[in-house]
Parts: structure tokens; sequence; C-alpha cells
């Protein structure tokens, strides 16, 4: 064991560390704005209720979640074992600020994960935390009759406090019960300091993932002339562009939304 | 050319030390930065005061020797050049020039804006080099080489070792250096028996020397007099991490 102890603890294995629990993340990222992609059905919620359900009633995706939890804590716990060393290398600082060309997201990781990490402890406390361990989610009632395909909505008061979710066919007519988490969301996204933290907090995405996730590569040694600039290429357009992008349309929408009710 | 210098000014490594504030006058924009330091230091020796210490040898940009960290450049604005080699055409009449010495803690200032760099040597010494049995002279040619591959470990092996990439460091990582001397041996057939050893060995002393940690910035890149590019790291990365984890450093056990 002491060899990968040391493995570990080297400032390559905290790096590699970093790198793998970033690429995590990356990949987490994609799967969570395709799920929420939902929010934006014109179905007043019903899919994005029963996604929200599934998430939180599947086992393994349990699992994932618990090691994503995981990899999140890790990964800012590593950034700031790395970064106070990264302060001790250099104890007396320069009087004139350091002009060498590099980008500015990659001399400022440690602030915009700080404003990630501000951000998922709201985020997750506000919908998370409400909808797995309060009663504080509303129930909403879903009959869809099987003939017809048509789905009719109604207010669920729940008999006993510890009920959950239930699927139920009777008649020909599904009954499904779950959560009310949509309405929740567009309670949250009709605050506009909500919307402008959420927004904000994209933006530091954008950037951090701008560096991240190229850096990751480079990290893990995975440099070719054939396939950094693929790596580049999505790093930028996908995960600094299109993802955060289409995180911070879900708050302004809704918001707008809320407008012109 | 008239200029003002803000020079960084420190006893030894145990007090501490501050900004004192030169004139330097009447100087020939044909001039190199050390020329110039020179001509201040003729005057301070005529004031009977203290002449600035700095470190400088071979003034042709081989020797790796000259640092200075000038107006927040390593080696100056300029790109590709070591300090010895920018000239004061470089600068402007009449223009506020800061000097400060390399910083970071495995470099403590000796004096004024000369710092210890044998951190590097100890690095060096612990793996940067290849074990071979001297004997005749070998047929040129007798091992062939790949001319992308032999460009590539040259391109490693032009690093003098100024520390240049230390000093644009924001982390104060030796990353560019160590992956530099670890490449133009990886690279070759002759470094192949000590390749994962030495990665290892480099990397282990670089950590103990209280080097920071590399987050690819490229700011070392930027800086360079030798332009050594951050391919380097990866490369060192890869190695090193295969080593770690996949290679087997020693025989199995005999269980028949």
């Amino acid at each position: 064991m002491s060899e990968f102890k040391q493995t570990f603890n080297s400032s390559l294995g905290k790096k590699l560390i970093m790198a793998l629990t970033g690429l995590f993340l990356c990949t987490f990222i994609i799967v969570h704005l395709g799920g929420n992609l939902l929010l934006f059905s014109n179905d007043n919620g019903y899919g994005f209720n029963l996604y929200a359900n599934f998430l939180t009633h599947f086992p393994p995706i349990e699992v994932v979640a618990y090691i994503l939890y995981v990899a999140i804590i890790v990964h800012a716990l590593y950034a700031l074992i790395v970064t106070v060393k990264n302060r001790r290398a250099r104890p007396v600082g320069y009087a004139v600020v350091n002009k060498s060309p590099a980008s500015w997201s990659s001399k400022n990781m440690g602030l915009l994960g700080s404003i990630l990490f501000f951000f998922l402890v709201v985020h997750m406390s506000d919908f998370w935390y409400k909808y797995k361990f309060t009663n504080d989610v509303a129930f909403k009632e879903y009959r869809t009759d099987l003939a017809t395909n048509q789905t009719t909505e109604s207010d669920y008061t729940p008999v006993s406090p510890t009920f959950e979710h239930s699927a139920t066919v009777e008649n020909n007519v599904e009954i499904v019960r779950v959560k009310d988490i949509h309405a929740k969301v567009a309670h949250s996204f009709s605050n506009i300091w909500y919307v402008i933290l959420y927004v904000v907090a994209m933006g530091a995405l954008s950037f951090h993932l701008l560096h991240g996730f190229q850096s990751a590569f480079r990290t893990l040694g995975w440099v070719h002339r054939k396939y950094t600039p693929i790596v580049e290429f999505v790093g930028t357009w996908l995960f600094a562009v299109i993802i955060p992008l289409g995180f911070a349309a879900m708050p302004v929408v809704y918001y707008f939304m809320s407008l012109s009710k | 050319m008239n200029l003002t210098l803000k020079v960084w000014r420190q006893k030894n490594a145990q007090t501490a030390g501050k900004f004192v504030t030169y004139q330097a006058e009447g100087i020939s924009p044909d001039m190199s930065f050390l020329e110039m330091l020179d001509v201040v230091n003729e005057s301070l020796i005529h004031k009977n005061d203290e002449p600035i210490h700095f470190d400088h040898d071979c003034r042709e940009g081989i020797c790796g020797m000259c640092s200075l960290y000038i107006n927040g450049h390593p080696h100056g604005p300029k790109r590709a050049i070591t300090t010895c080699q920018l000239h004061m055409r470089t600068f402007h009449d009449g223009q506020t020039i800061t000097i400060e010495p390399w910083r970071a803690a495995p470099f403590p200032v000796i004096k004024d804006l000369a710092v210890d760099r044998s951190a590097f040597d100890r690095i060096q010494q612990a793996g940067g080099y290849v074990s071979v049995n001297t004997g005749g002279v070998p047929d040129a040619n007798e091992i062939l080489i790949p001319k992308v591959i032999a460009d590539e470990a040259f391109n490693s092996a032009t690093c003098i070792g100024c520390g240049a990439c230390v000093a644009a460091c924001k982390n104060a990582s030796a990353m560019l250096f160590v992956s530099a001397k670890v490449s133009q041996f990886a690279l070759l057939p002759q470094g192949q028996p000590e390749r994962y050893s030495r990665a290892q060995s480099m990397v282990a002393q670089m950590d103990a020397e209280g080097f920071g940690n590399c987050t690819n910035t490229g700011a070392c890149e930027a800086e360079c007099p030798k332009e050594i590019s951050l391919t380097n790291i990866s490369r060192m990365n890869n190695d090193y991490l295969s080593a770690k984890l996949f290679r087997e450093e020693h025989a199995h056990e005999n269980n028949g």
C-alpha cells in the first residue's frame, strides 16, 4: 500500500486525482444538462418530475450519485491542498505582477472553483436536500388514460408523511404520484437573485472548464498532435459554451415565464 | 538614455530585502541589460556603495547563468532570449525598470538579485543522466533514430537550466525544467533502460525541493529563453504515471 500512498502524495499524483475527478464531473454535467432539458418541454413539469423521481429512486443511480458527491469533495479538497503547497513555494511575491502570457482562466481556477463550490452548496441545499430529506416539496398526481394517452394532473396530499412516490394502474388509467420539484424550480427561478447567482455560476463553469478540460488531459499525459486539437475543441465548444449556455438558459427562461404569469 | 531602476537589494538569505531606486544615466541603447548594470555598478563603486550583485557568465545566451525578473518578465519583455541578450533599445528613455530576483522557496536569495539554483543540480543528479560503459567510439548512426524523434529530443535538450520557468510560473513549479531533462533521454534509445526510474527519481527530488504543482497555465513555455514546449510536461506526466501505476519494478518472486 505504501507505494500507492507515495504515488498519490507526489505532486503529479495529486494532480492525477484532480484530473480524474474533474473529468468525471465533466461527464456528469453532460448527463445533468441532458436530463434537465426536460424543463423546456411544454408539459407543465410532468417529464421533469418523473425524471427527478427516477434519479432519486433507482438504486444504481443513487450509488453513482454518492460517488459524484465524493468526487466533488475530493476535487475541492485536493485543490485546496495543492494551492497551499503552491503558495508555500513562493513565500515572497513579486512587486511587479507577472505579465507572462497565460490565459485568465488558467490563472484563476481557484477563484472560479470557489464560486462553483458556493453555488453547489446553495443549489444542492435548495433542490437536492429539500427533495430528499424534507417534506417541503408538494406532490402531484398524474392520471393518464392509457386508451387515449391523455394526462390530467392534480395536487396530491399524502396520507402518511413517509410517502415517497407511487405508480399504479386501475381501469386502464395509470396513476403516478411524485414530488412536484418542477414547481419548486419555477418558484426559485422567479427570484431575480437566484437567477443572477445561477448565471454567474455558469459563467464561472464556462471559464473553469475552458482551462480545466484540456488541462486534465495534459496532466494525464495525453497530448498528441492529432488528438489534442480535438480535446481543445470539445473543451471549448461543448464544455465552455454549449453546456454553460444550456444551464444558464433554464433560470433565465423560467424567470421571464414567471414575469408573464 | 536615462533610466530609473528599482532594484531589489538584500544582504543575504537571512535578512529582509527592500527596493532601492538608482538613476542609470548616459546608457547607450546598444548596451546589453547586463552592461547597463555594469555601468550602474561602476558609479556605485565610485561612490563607495556596495555594487548590485547579479548572476552572469557567458553573456551569449547559452550558459543559463543570468536571471533577473524585469518589469514582470523573467529575462525581460522579449521572447526567447536570456537577460544578457536583452538590449537597452528595448526600453525607452526615462522608463522605470523594476528588477527582482527569481522568487521561489527552493531558490533562496544569495545576495541582491542572485539566487541559489542548486536545487536544479540536485534534480539533475537524481537521474538526469544515462549510465553507459565507456569503451571504443561507437560508429555513427549505429542506432537509427527517426528524424522527428531526434528533433524532439534535441529541442528538449536545449534547456539551459536558468530557472525562468520557475520564476514565471504562478505556482513556482519546476515542471518545465524537469520534464525537459526527463524528455531528452526518454525519447532516445540510449535513455530507455533508465526511462521509468529516471522520471520517478527526478520528480521525487523536485517535490523534495519544495517546488509548486503544475496547473498547465503555459507561462513557463512563453518565458523560456530556449522555447521548451509544454508538451515535455505531458510527456513526463505520462512516463511518471505509467512508471508508478503500470510498470513492474521488481521481478516476481519465485514460487516454484
